[in-house]
């Protein structure tokens, strides 16, 4: 590494009045920049689709072959649609690191530091990642959710009922997938600004998905069942389901306001911290 | 005014409520403590977000002082540089002007009521042992820390209300603040492009650091000393009017560190307003031409670094003779303070070397070693820092800079 003496253009030093102001589509693209300039995030992207098509292809398979030994009431509840995308509910781990990485990467390598020095204004930040990440996690996520049901409905075909697009619930399910994605992420995303912690945020995240049913599980029943319909994972089995027949559950965008109204919660909290707290 | 919002707002989250009433369906116990969490949550939020909205309020009161007289005049910051001191208008003419500065972490004074002034066109250090709070000062110039009292402005404004901050000030502030997966020039890049600064400029300041041709190799696997100036290469790229070097010259070698000096007072030269940290004095002795030093928090002295040293700091002559103790008496007569040096020697104070040599003359003793010494920098450092370091029971982290008295 040589070492040259400084060059450095002629100074203008009446900065002082210099006018206009950094803007929100300035900080979008940084924020787009940020994320496609580290492997880990792109990583994490391309595991959400090998996730969430893959394990959807291999559940389906596996239900697909035991459908004929099954009872005649099982088969009458079986939902084709459902069974497609069950790799959804492995996908969410993957969107949820990822949206936990967004915030949490810049405070663990001090990043956050230069970011609020060129930004000072943090909600903007907050908010450009907010958008940037709902943009990305829906297209992965419709995509992903499109390509396991068209994928399932082909390793279904003559084996067990299959749905097809042209059924109103079936689309509703298909997209609910990516949504389910975009608003269980966000979620993740305004946790990890309240914890600010990688490690941290993602135990709660996956602590709220998977944890949070078993202590419903082992409740007497009749708490169970109200509490068990406000967790994300069952909000999220009813709305990649086309035909659900269980009751005791929100409708499928009843759930996913709730959902949707957590993630806001989350977000809400974590920009009022975001502004108050020391970077 | 806060009441009524808050009023309103649980009115509107009332007709919500209604309408949730299908969607929550005939549980009617848990219908109400749903109702009641997002009430209060609505209200936690609305509080707090008013709350915020005054201390802004505040805050804009405050920077509504003008900026300082040569920027309000379209002049040139350095081009009255000189004569704005040399007039007495000191107090309005910084660049960086802390007033009543401080900060608490828990139980722990971090800074304590400091108040400062960096003048632009200068080199202006920071000093102070480990933990006497220069970072976190640093730190609340730049708005990344609020402080508990007081208040900081770049150009008499909050750093937070800076149009382009970027450009207006730059800061090398941790090493290796980057993303350890990122390249420099992604890095870089990304910053930039919130201030809308150019690309071209991003070339342009690993150039200036030696990092070119490095640029796109992950910042990970670069040295300390790579990160160093990946730092400053951040602080260049707004081309700002300020400058903010936290401890710069960490973790460089001996050429990286000539460079930094250069780099620094380069800057200075140019007309800006340079401010750099160190808890070692050695490092910044003949670049700065200002110190502002402080210890647990508070300010130790604010002066031209000339001022500083001989005020902090004695000098003496150091006596090497084989009949030290025949010259002693006449030497205290004369009015000297005696002190034995670690190596045998003899220390006198308060009496010029001239005085001495002619003390020995008269009393015929024989000199191996008349030796006038004027304390380093670090000395003084050290004196006006005394009992004022952090960690007592710490092995002295100055100790290594320390010359030989």
């Amino acid at each position: 590494m040589t070492v040259q003496t400084p060059v450095l253009p002629p100074a203008d030093r009446a900065a002082v009045t210099r006018a206009g102001h950094y803007g929100f589509g300035a900080v979008l693209d940084s924020e787009r920049i940020k994320i496609v300039s580290v492997r880990s995030t792109v990583w994490t992207l391309l595991a959400t689709a090998v996730v969430g098509i893959g394990l959807s292809a291999v559940v389906t398979s596996a239900q697909a072959a035991r459908y004929s030994a099954r009872t005649a009431a099982a088969q009458q509840a079986f939902d084709p649609t459902r069974s497609s995308l069950s790799g959804i509910l492995f996908a969410q781990l993957a969107i949820g690191v990822l949206a936990v990485l967004v915030v949490t990467a810049e405070y663990s390598t001090g990043t956050i530091r230069a970011t609020f020095s060129a930004v000072p204004r943090r909600p903007l930040v907050l908010a450009a990642k907010l958008i940037l990440f709902s943009v990305i996690t829906f297209i992965v996520g419709e995509a992903v959710s499109f390509a396991a049901f068209l994928i399932g409905q082909g390793i279904l075909s003559g084996k067990t009922p299959t749905a097809t697009l042209s059924d109103p619930s079936a689309v509703r399910a298909v997209t609910g997938g990516g949504l389910y994605l975009v608003a269980l992420g966000l979620l993740a995303l305004g946790m990890a600004t309240i914890i600010r912690h990688t490690a941290a945020s993602i135990s709660v995240f996956v602590g709220s998905l998977f944890v949070l049913p078993i202590i419903a599980a082992v409740l007497p029943s009749s708490y169970s069942d109200d509490i068990s319909r406000f967790l994300p994972q069952q909000i999220g089995t009813v709305m990649t389901t086309a035909h659900y027949h269980g009751t005791d559950t929100f409708g499928p965008w009843t759930g996913f306001i709730i959902l949707c109204a957590y993630a806001a919660a989350a977000l809400i909290t974590g920009a009022v911290l975001l502004v108050r707290r020391d970077a | 005014m806060s009441g009524d919002s808050l009023l309103i707002g649980a009115g509107a989250l009332a007709n919500g409520g209604h309408a949730l009433h299908g969607l929550l369906g005939g549980h009617h116990g848990l219908r109400i403590l749903v109702l009641v969490l997002v009430v209060a949550a609505a209200a936690v939020i609305v509080v707090a977000l008013t709350r915020r909205a005054r201390a802004r309020h505040a805050q804009k009161g405050r920077s509504a002082v003008p900026a300082s007289p040569a920027s309000a005049a379209g002049v040139p910051e350095h081009a009255l540089a000189g004569s704005l001191r040399s007039a007495g208008a000191r107090r309005d003419g910084g660049a960086i002007v802390a007033r009543g500065l401080s900060k608490h972490y828990g139980e722990k004074v971090a800074v304590d009521d400091l108040s400062f002034e960096v003048q632009p066109g200068h080199v202006t250090g920071f000093l102070g042992p480990n933990g006497a709070g220069k970072s976190t000062t640093m730190r609340m110039i730049m708005g990344l820390d609020a402080p508990d009292r007081g208040s900081v402005t770049v150009y008499g404004r909050p750093y937070h209300s800076l149009g382009w901050p970027l450009r207006e000030v730059g800061a090398l502030l941790e090493a290796k603040s980057v993303h350890p997966g990122r390249s420099a020039y992604a890095h870089l890049w990304m910053l930039a492009r919130t201030n809308n600064i150019a690309k071209s400029r991003v070339d342009e300041v690993l150039e200036i650091v030696g990092l070119t041709s490095v640029a796109h190799q992950r910042a990970g696997q670069f040295s300390l000393g790579m990160g160093q100036r990946l730092g400053i290469a951040g602080a260049l790229l707004g081309d700002p009017g300020v400058l903010l070097f936290d401890e710069p010259v960490n973790g460089l070698d001996t050429d990286g560190i000539r460079w930094v000096r250069q780099l620094l007072r380069g800057l200075a030269a140019d007309g800006r307003t340079v401010f750099v940290s160190s808890h070692l004095m050695s490092e910044l002795a003949q670049t700065v031409d200002h110190v502002v030093v402080i210890g647990k928090g508070r300010l130790i002295a604010d002066m031209p670094i000339a001022e500083f040293t001989s005020r902090n700091s004695r000098s003496y002559v150091r006596l090497r003779s084989p009949q030290l103790d025949q010259l002693r008496p006449a030497l205290e007569e004369a009015g000297a303070s005696l002190t034995t040096g670690p190596d045998g020697s003899l220390l006198v104070h308060d009496l010029p070397a001239e005085k001495i040599g002619e003390l020995a003359w008269q009393e015929s003793v024989l000199l191996y070693e008349l030796a006038p010494q004027s304390a380093s920098l670090e000395e003084a450092f050290i004196e006006s820092t005394e009992g004022n370091l952090e960690f007592h029971g710490d092995p002295p982290i100055e100790a290594h800079g320390v010359s030989q008295p």
